[in-house]
């Protein structure tokens, strides 16, 4: 079997049971990747769906931050271990009424804190192209998953990479939608001005297809945003003839792999093949996106994460001597590491005498981010550098050292600091491993990234490629 | 500044988060191996521009200001660590 997506499911024949059974059958047979921490086989056979319905029969998986009524959500952590969701995140809606049937929900790093799946409290989730490496993360699950064709899409949320560094690693498309574009309502909360939800697909047409359900203002949450979605299937057809995509130079900068660079800059060559014209242009504060993030992101979770206490749901500590002593061991029992040291980090920044030094000093570097991009854009339409610095790293490499692991988010945190909107394309692949090219458009400029990603792969089938470990 | 244990515990008290002791050493190295990290930020030419909060600078959307949520109390107790009553039960707190 060739690769999984809308049309070849559509092809097969929508609403019969069978893309359903398949999926539930190659969910078993991938099992030990460890992608998928809860399989909800009988909810997806209960699933029946309008046959017009966009999506209509169309199976998937939610990353497991995303709230599920009535089946377990547990954020990849011990401390949500036995969350049952007693309502439905609005993209869980707004994809069961488009059709979509959700066969699980994806394995993920504890809270979204991680960038290669390895921090999850149900154990780390291989790698389909070669299994003694990562996925990446936080929506490794979900990478995994739609690479190893168990599924023609997932979802995911995009806080400093978690959507376009998976998506890079597994050779499959990622969207990061601009900031407000897709309500946040019933995802559960790591850096609130950061998170974003998004898509992995094989393709840009398909991420374009279930972004169309998933977009749009949400009164349940403030900071979705009021304003009218595009029409992204139209926008498949506008190749990018004229476009001006500027060639970032920091985003080829010091850490990035050559062999990375040259792959990236072969593709880039096929969209001005295509008749995009490619510029340099500079983000000259990109190297300050790393200590900006691991400031602000630390300080936005420290504050989310205080609701886990033991008392309304969630972990809690037995024979509590006081409630101190409650809140103090249920934490400490429900969280891990990397979700301690995150919460330890941001109530260092935010506390008394280093807010100023810390967290003010890194919303300021964060507006010189922002700056960076509108002045860039001025330019170009779109910018465009690789994913990652390199091909997916092996489980264990970066574990002992944290400091590596963040310096490895430098080509995708920025995006998030500015809030704009982002895909990573398959763009080739080194020593058999794939690798990411990155564009980021304008805020709300979703359109043109699927107008170029889709011109992209209707010039290339690096997308289309199974990994060893796929089901076929 | 780097953290010293008295420091760890000051901010393990503030984030209600029981450090084991076995985890102390390696989490203070950590967290001064990420102040380390940050510290580039100081010398950022960036005093005169604005705090950044959030990616729009466009006031929240406001909704009407009427009752639409739905009693959920019964759903909140299944889930709920502990509960009596319709009340979340906590170790006691006055003697």
């Amino acid at each position: 079997m060739s690769a999984l997506t809308l049309a070849s499911l559509r092809a097969a024949g929508q609403n019969s049971p069978e893309p359903v059974e398949r999926a539930l059958a190659a969910a078993q047979a991938v099992a030990p990747l460890n992608a998928l921490i809860s399989l909800d086989a009988e909810g997806a056979r209960r699933c029946t769906a309008a046959t017009d319905a966009p999506l209509s029969g169309v199976p998937f998986v939610h990353k497991d931050l995303f709230c599920t009524r009535g089946l377990r959500t547990t954020c990849g952590s011990k401390m949500l271990a036995d969350f049952v969701p007693p309502y439905d995140a609005t993209i869980v809606e707004r994809l069961a009424k488009a059709g979509a049937v959700t066969i699980g929900k994806a394995n993920m790093d504890e809270f979204a804190m991680g960038s290669s799946n390895e921090n999850s409290a149900f154990g780390p989730v291989c790698n389909p192209w070669d299994t003694t490496r990562v996925p990446g993360g936080s929506s490794g699950g979900s990478a995994a998953l739609v690479a190893a064709n168990v599924v023609a899409f997932a979802t995911g949320s995009d806080t400093g990479g978690s959507v376009r560094q998976p998506a890079a690693f597994c050779g499959i498309t990622g969207f990061k939608p601009t900031y407000g574009r897709v309500s946040r309502y019933g995802m559960v909360a790591y850096a609130s001005s950061l998170d974003q939800a998004g898509v992995l697909a094989r393709s840009a047409a398909d991420c374009a297809e279930v972004l169309q359900v998933m977009a749009g203002h949400d009164p349940r949450d403030a900071t979705s945003v009021e304003r009218p979605v595009d029409d992204y299937r139209a926008a498949l057809e506008l190749g990018v003839r004229g476009l001006r995509i500027g060639v970032a130079r920091p985003l080829f900068g010091a850490g990035v792999r050559d062999a990375m660079q040259a792959t990236v800059h072969a593709a880039l060559r096929e969209l001005e093949a295509a008749g995009a014209v490619l510029v340099d242009v500079d983000l000259p504060s990109l190297p300050l996106s790393i200590p900006a993030y691991y400031v602000i992101a630390p300080a936005e979770a420290s504050s989310n994460l205080s609701r886990y206490d033991g008392v309304r749901y969630g972990h809690r500590a037995e024979n509590a001597k006081g409630l101190r002593d409650l809140y103090g061991r249920s934490r400490a029992e429900g969280f891990g590491t990397e979700v301690k040291r995150r919460i330890l980090t941001g109530t260092y920044v935010l506390s008394s005498g280093y807010y100023d030094a810390y967290y003010r000093r890194a919303q300021q570097v964060r507006r010189l981010i922002a700056d960076d991009f509108a002045r860039a854009f001025a330019g170009v339409d779109l910018i465009a550098g690789p994913t990652t610095p390199d091909v997916a790293f092996r489980l264990g490499e970066k574990t002992a050292d944290p400091l590596a692991m963040y310096a490895a988010d430098i080509n995708t945190v920025a995006v998030n600091l500015a809030g704009l909107p982002a895909i990573s394309l398959p763009a080739g692949f080194i020593d058999g491993l794939p690798a990411g090219l990155q564009l980021i458009g304008r805020a709300f400029d979703e359109a043109r990234l699927f107008a170029a990603g889709h011109a992209l792969q209707s010039r290339s089938d690096w997308h289309l490629q199974l990994a060893p470990g796929a089901v076929r | 500044m780097a953290i010293e244990t008295a420091q760890l515990h000051h901010l393990a008290h503030l984030a209600r988060l029981d450090l084991p002791v076995a985890e102390e050493q390696r989490l203070a190295q950590d967290l001064n191996a990420l102040l380390g990290l940050v510290a580039q930020l100081q010398d950022a030419a960036v005093d005169a521009l604005t705090p950044m909060a959030h990616p729009h600078d466009v006031a929240a959307s406001l909704r009407p200001d009427r009752v639409d949520e739905i009693d959920r109390s019964s759903e909140l107790e299944r889930i709920a660590p502990l509960m009596q009553g319709g009340l979340f039960l906590v170790p006691k707190v006055i003697e």
